[in-house]
């Protein structure tokens, strides 16, 4: 229990200073540690409880307290928030007052443009392994690419979009 | 925006720790699919706590920094406007109400996964679910298109963490600075 803890600990401070360009680029490194290093659940498993943050209301990523809850209960949901939560916090707070300092300089510029290509590259991949997981049917698949052409295309609300797909889960289609 | 014709400060009210944990507290309820649109609206139209000038500076300094740009963003409303009890009530407001939803829906898919209705709703749930990401992987993929440096770079990324499976840190630390310096000198 408190190895478990202790683990959660470290792999959220990691996984929140690592976040550059939001939440969903760490998916894969959260992935990574949670079902192929710990083993603590599948990536099906994995994929259903991103789709369930997915479904609920506020930022991303609120698949962190649910990891730690799945893995230790209450203190699971405390210590991962604490960690994936925290460190950044701090480094916003620090860099809050060193903000009017650099925020004008040409390399602040550079290099906030120049991460964009590693956010696509680590965005890209999150959808990758997500999508392994959550598509094993065709129909399954099928309802992934609809719901992706939808979102891109149009503006929808993703909420609408998920209570769709969940609906067409529910029919059992192509599932056995 | 309308933000530049109202004269500066005399509009703009100073929020209390209270005003900013229901504040967010009521943005982490109702932000469906993306509080930051919302957040905009909350802080800069309703409760004219940030000028929409100051609003998007902030925005700034949180999408270049690590963790989610709207944690980061209440974290430093808070701090600016009450200081550390400021940044704790804006943080802990903002996930309090997402994380018991959350959870709740991890205790009902954990007594009912067996259920082979709940499990196939999930599955579909799921799949939509991955449909959403790969859309967002599309809008933040589209842009770079016609850069063929930036390509190269986020199809080695990929390549990294999807198809490798490397770790996180290392691929950071290796194609990160690859990344900045070839966006900096082979396209600008």
């Amino acid at each position: 229990m408190t190895s478990n803890l202790i683990d959660l600990a470290t792999i959220f401070t990691q996984l929140s200073l690592l976040a550059f360009g939001g939440g969903n680029s760490i998916l894969p490194e959260m992935h990574r540690e949670v079902v192929d290093i710990h083993h603590w659940m599948t990536a099906e498993e994995f994929s259903a409880l991103f789709a369930l943050a997915q479904a609920a209301p506020g930022p991303n990523l609120m698949v962190v307290p649910l990891v730690g809850w799945h893995v230790a209960g209450w203190a699971g949901v405390f210590v991962s928030s604490a960690a994936k939560f925290g460190p950044s916090s701090l480094v916003t707070g620090i860099a809050l007052h060193v903000w009017t300092r650099f925020k004008d300089r040409p390399w602040r510029r550079i290099v906030q443009s120049g991460l964009v290509p590693m956010t696509a590259g680590l965005v890209t991949a999150s959808a990758a392994v997500i999508a392994e997981a959550s598509a094993p049917s065709l129909v399954l698949a099928a309802v992934a690419g609809a719901c992706a052409v939808v979102l891109t295309k149009t503006s929808v609300h993703p909420l609408f979009v998920l209570g769709a797909g969940a609906l067409i889960g529910l029919s059992g289609l192509g599932q056995m | 925006m309308d933000t530049l014709s109202l004269p500066r400060q005399s509009q703009r009210l100073s929020p209390t720790v209270t005003d900013l944990f229901w504040g967010f507290f009521t943005l982490g309820l109702t932000g469906f699919g993306g509080v930051l649109p919302l957040a905009r609206r909350m802080v800069v139209e309703k409760r004219h706590w940030l000028s929409g000038e100051e609003f998007s500076e902030l925005l700034g300094l949180c999408q270049f920094l690590p963790g989610g740009n709207i944690i980061n963003m209440s974290v430093a409303i808070g701090l600016r406007f009450q200081g550390v009890a400021g940044a704790l009530a804006a943080l802990f407001g903002l996930i309090a109400a997402p994380t018991a939803v959350v959870i709740a829906m991890g205790i009902f898919y954990d007594q009912f996964h067996d259920n082979p209705y709940v499990t196939h709703m999930f599955a579909g749930l799921a799949a939509a679910a991955a449909g959403l990401l790969i859309s967002m992987a599309i809008k933040i993929v589209m842009p770079l298109r016609k850069r063929p440096v930036a390509i190269a770079v986020a199809v080695l990324c990929f390549i990294a963490i999807a198809v490798l499976k490397l770790p996180l840190l290392p691929t950071m630390l290796v194609l990160s600075p690859v990344s900045i310096l070839a966006t900096w000198r082979l396209e600008a």
